[in-house]
């Protein structure tokens, strides 16, 4: 390091100054060269593992997603790759459209994955807006509460914690056994609903096993916007003679929504991504496929078709995100602006 | 000092780079022709690794260990996979994919054959490769071959079995026109009649095409198209549909997999109930069961006859990117011998491949249901055999979900299967 920072002459910088240091001198921005140099080479690393492990595969599944899915030579009975297919992986998705038996494409029949596009969907989106509005009502409720201090605090806020603290897979096949039509549930309320044999009962299933998982994530990021805000502003507008309602709708809401956009965000995306529940609970049964169950089942049918919908799936994903950042104000990304608006 | 400095981040990206290649040999679009690899490393002898689903009721190291034993310089490692079917298949796919030459031996489930052969991915058994095939089943023969080849060697087999409630039920019936007469019974004592497994998965797919093939139908044709628009096939369909209908299925078997089936019956709930022979030991064992000595076993009702079981089970087929194929092969061979396949019906009550064990005296003793098990085999066809099998239980279970819960006609559902299924076969050139 030493001999790099040393004071070595630098070309001082003649004719208009294109660029501005302030009052800052010559060695100082040198050093400053430098150490953006050697952040450069520090940072190298990192980047370049996000490229392998990030940039890679999603381009890698871009390209994919542009040939055509292998098929059968009926000579061989050998698969043979497939060759370019431009766009038609994609247009097939969008349109519903499956292969012919004599070439071309038709409107894909019953039975087929392609046939299923739009409902998943739909369902995914279903799945998202109920899960997540359930979600935060519940999370603000709990954490309300776990924010008031009494005793054995400590452990509620522990105890909130178990459901979403053990694995999905496992969560799944307990409510599985509890939706059973012999399990808890119909015992409990003496019902005979087939929870996993028809459309709105097998949604609600799901929904229900997915509230009471996530719920807790959602109560805690709450929770943690919650004590942020200073116990001062609440005593003076008691002083004030603020209501009950008036406090949480003055000062609670608009002082806790950096942290519940975020954590309305984190959920949506995770949410639009829903996979082992509906998978274990219903196998994707009674229009309970979401995109990621589709992915899946694709995959195994033919990766390049499943590249495609997986590309789908990334931007549906990506413009919800981009939505929220954008136009609703989570502001994840932005920190700095963030903090920097909140102390004037 | 300078070098060092920049050698780092180099070196990095050097190594980086490298990663990055070895994952690139594994991405690619999944499409082999099979051919030279077909034809190398036949005499190769070496270690070579074997793999299979989780070894539940360890047999497999004991197996291994007894090769190894006699053969040092051929040691077998055994790697042992999840216990759930689907991420034994992807976990397959990925290494064939990156040309692997981990996996030597590999050990597939019935319905995996055909996929694999027509990846090219499975060391054809003939010629210099090919194993002695008589004594066995047919079914389970026919089910690990593709295209007249034999792709894998048959290890362990399984067929439906129909459970009845021999205390209310004398003589089992032969068809399924009896078995439905036989339902007042049912009435009469307040339970369900019969059930099998109807929730939309890979069990429907069994039930669904045992209906089919019973009643003198077929999924596919001798070359692999679908021929679902026949009468019989309707008929097949139409007798699960109208039992649901009529109440002789119990509304909530829709739900049904396997252990939920099992448990209804084993509560007393159900009077025939259709499963595999692995619930026989539990039934007769568990606290839990009505009808420990209360229930018979006997071969699938069809339409004049036995009917025709969907077969179940697994076979060993070696990867063509092995580099030890003849270790392999004389390992494949034990695997099949009289010997071992003994030693796994004896631990594991797994269905033997040769027909001379179902006579043997001392397993039919231990596994009662040995006879029926044969005549269900032997009537057994296998689950339709095709490269495009992930579509078509995907066609068969959707649609005749639909069928059986009323949303579409026997015949409907099976015109939306016959469509789907010539459309994934189409998607090729």
């Amino acid at each position: 390091m030493a001999t790099e920072l040393g004071p070595t002459p630098v070309k001082p910088a003649s004719g208009a100054p294109a660029v501005h240091h302030g009052p800052k001198g010559v060695g100082e921005d040198n050093r400053i060269l430098s150490q953006g140099k050697w952040a450069s080479w520090l940072l190298a690393p990192t980047i370049i593992a996000l490229g392998v492990v990030i940039v890679y595969p999603i381009i890698s599944a871009i390209v994919m997603s542009f040939q055509k899915d292998a098929g059968l030579d009926p000579a061989t009975g050998l698969f043979t790759a497939g060759g370019p297919a431009g766009i038609q992986n994609y247009v097939n998705w969008l349109g519903q459209q499956c292969a012919a038996p004599g070439g071309g494409t038709v409107a894909c029949p019953p039975g087929t994955l392609g046939g299923q596009f739009w409902s998943a969907t739909g369902t995914t989106f279903l799945f998202t807006v109920i899960t997540v509005a359930l979600e935060t009502v519940l999370g603000f409720w709990m954490a309300m509460i776990m924010a008031r201090s009494f005793k054995g605090r400590g452990l509620v806020r522990a105890a909130v914690l178990v459901p979403w603290a053990i694995p999905t897979a496992v969560t799944a096949q307990l409510w599985l056994f509890m939706f059973d039509f012999n399990g808890i549930i119909n015992k409990v309320f003496s019902a005979s609903i087939l929870w996993t044999g028809s459309e709105w009962p097998a949604k609600w299933a799901v929904i229900i096993a997915d509230t009471w998982k996530t719920t807790p994530f959602m109560a805690l990021l709450i929770l943690a916007g919650l004590q942020m805000i200073p116990a001062e502003v609440y005593e003076a507008s008691k002083v004030d003679g603020a209501s009950a309602w008036q406090r949480f709708r003055l000062i609670t809401l608009p002082l806790v929504k950096p942290a519940l956009m975020v954590a309305i965000l984190f959920r949506t995306l995770d949410a639009l991504r829903m996979f082992d529940l509906p998978y274990i609970l219903t196998g994707g049964a009674n229009n309970t496929t979401t995109l990621s169950i589709l992915v899946i089942n694709q995959i195994r049918q033919g990766f390049n078709s499943a590249a495609a919908l997986s590309t789908i799936t990334f931007l549906i994903i990506f413009l919800v995100a981009f939505i929220f950042v954008r136009f609703l104000g989570a502001n994840v990304v932005e920190q700095s602006g963030a903090t920097g608006k909140g102390k004037k | 000092m300078k070098t060092p400095r920049f050698l780092f981040p180099a070196a990095t990206a050097g190594i980086l780079a490298l990663t990055l290649t070895a994952c690139g040999g594994g991405g690619g679009g999944g499409t082999t022709g099979g051919g030279s690899d077909a034809e190398a490393n036949l005499d190769g002898r070496g270690p070579i690794t074997y793999v299979q689903g989780k070894d539940n009721n360890n047999v497999v190291r004991p197996l291994i260990e007894k090769w190894n034993a006699e053969h040092p310089d051929e040691k077998v490692t055994f790697k042992e996979q999840t216990d759930q079917a689907d991420q034994q298949h992807d976990d397959l796919v990925q290494r064939f994919q990156a040309k692997s030459t981990d996996y030597d031996v590999v050990s597939v489930d019935v319905v995996w054959t055909a996929e694999f052969a027509a990846k090219g991915w499975l060391q054809p058994l003939k010629d210099k490769m090919a194993i002695d095939t008589n004594g066995m089943l047919e079914a389970p023969v026919e089910s690990a071959s593709y295209k007249g080849t034999l792709y894998a060697a048959p290890k362990d087999s399984d067929g439906g079995i129909l459970y009845y409630r021999k205390d209310l039920v004398p003589e089992p019936p032969k068809t399924w026109d009896e078995m439905m007469e036989m339902c007042s019974i049912a009435k009469e004592n307040n339970i369900g009649c019969y059930a099998g497994q109807f929730k939309q998965y890979e069990g429907l797919t069994v039930n669904a095409s045992e209906a089919i093939n019973s009643a003198g139908g077929s999924v596919l044709d001798d070359e692999g198209k679908p021929s679902l628009n026949t009468p019989e096939a309707e008929e097949g369909l139409n007798n699960l549909v109208e039992a649901f209908a009529n109440g002789n299925i119990p509304a909530e078997a829709i739900t049904y997999q396997e252990e939920e089936s099992r448990r209804a019956f084993q509560e007393g709930k159900l009077l025939f109930h259709r499963n595999w022979p692995y619930i026989y030991s539990l039934i007769s064992t568990e606290g839990s069961s009505q009808v420990k000595d209360k229930f018979g076993m006997a071969p699938l009702p069809g339409k004049d006859g036995p009917g025709a079981s969907s077969l179940g089970g697994h076979s060993a087929a070696i990867s063509v990117y092995s580099k030890n194929k003849a270790t392999a092969l004389d390992f494949i061979k034990f695997l099949t011998s009289e010997e071992q396949q003994k030693f796994f019906a004896n631990q594991a009550s797994l269905a033997p491949v040769l027909s001379s064990l179902y006579e043997d005296q001392e397993l039919v003793s231990k596994l009662p249901y040995l006879t029926v098990l044969q005549e269900s085999i032997a009537n057994a066809v296998p689950r339709p055999v095709t490269p495009f099998y992930p579509a078509v239980t995907q066609a068969i279970q959707e649609n005749s979900y639909a069928a059986l819960k009323g949303e579409k006609s026997a015949k409907q559902a099976l015109e939306d299967m016959q469509k789907s299924i010539e459309s994934a076969g189409a998607g090729s050139q």
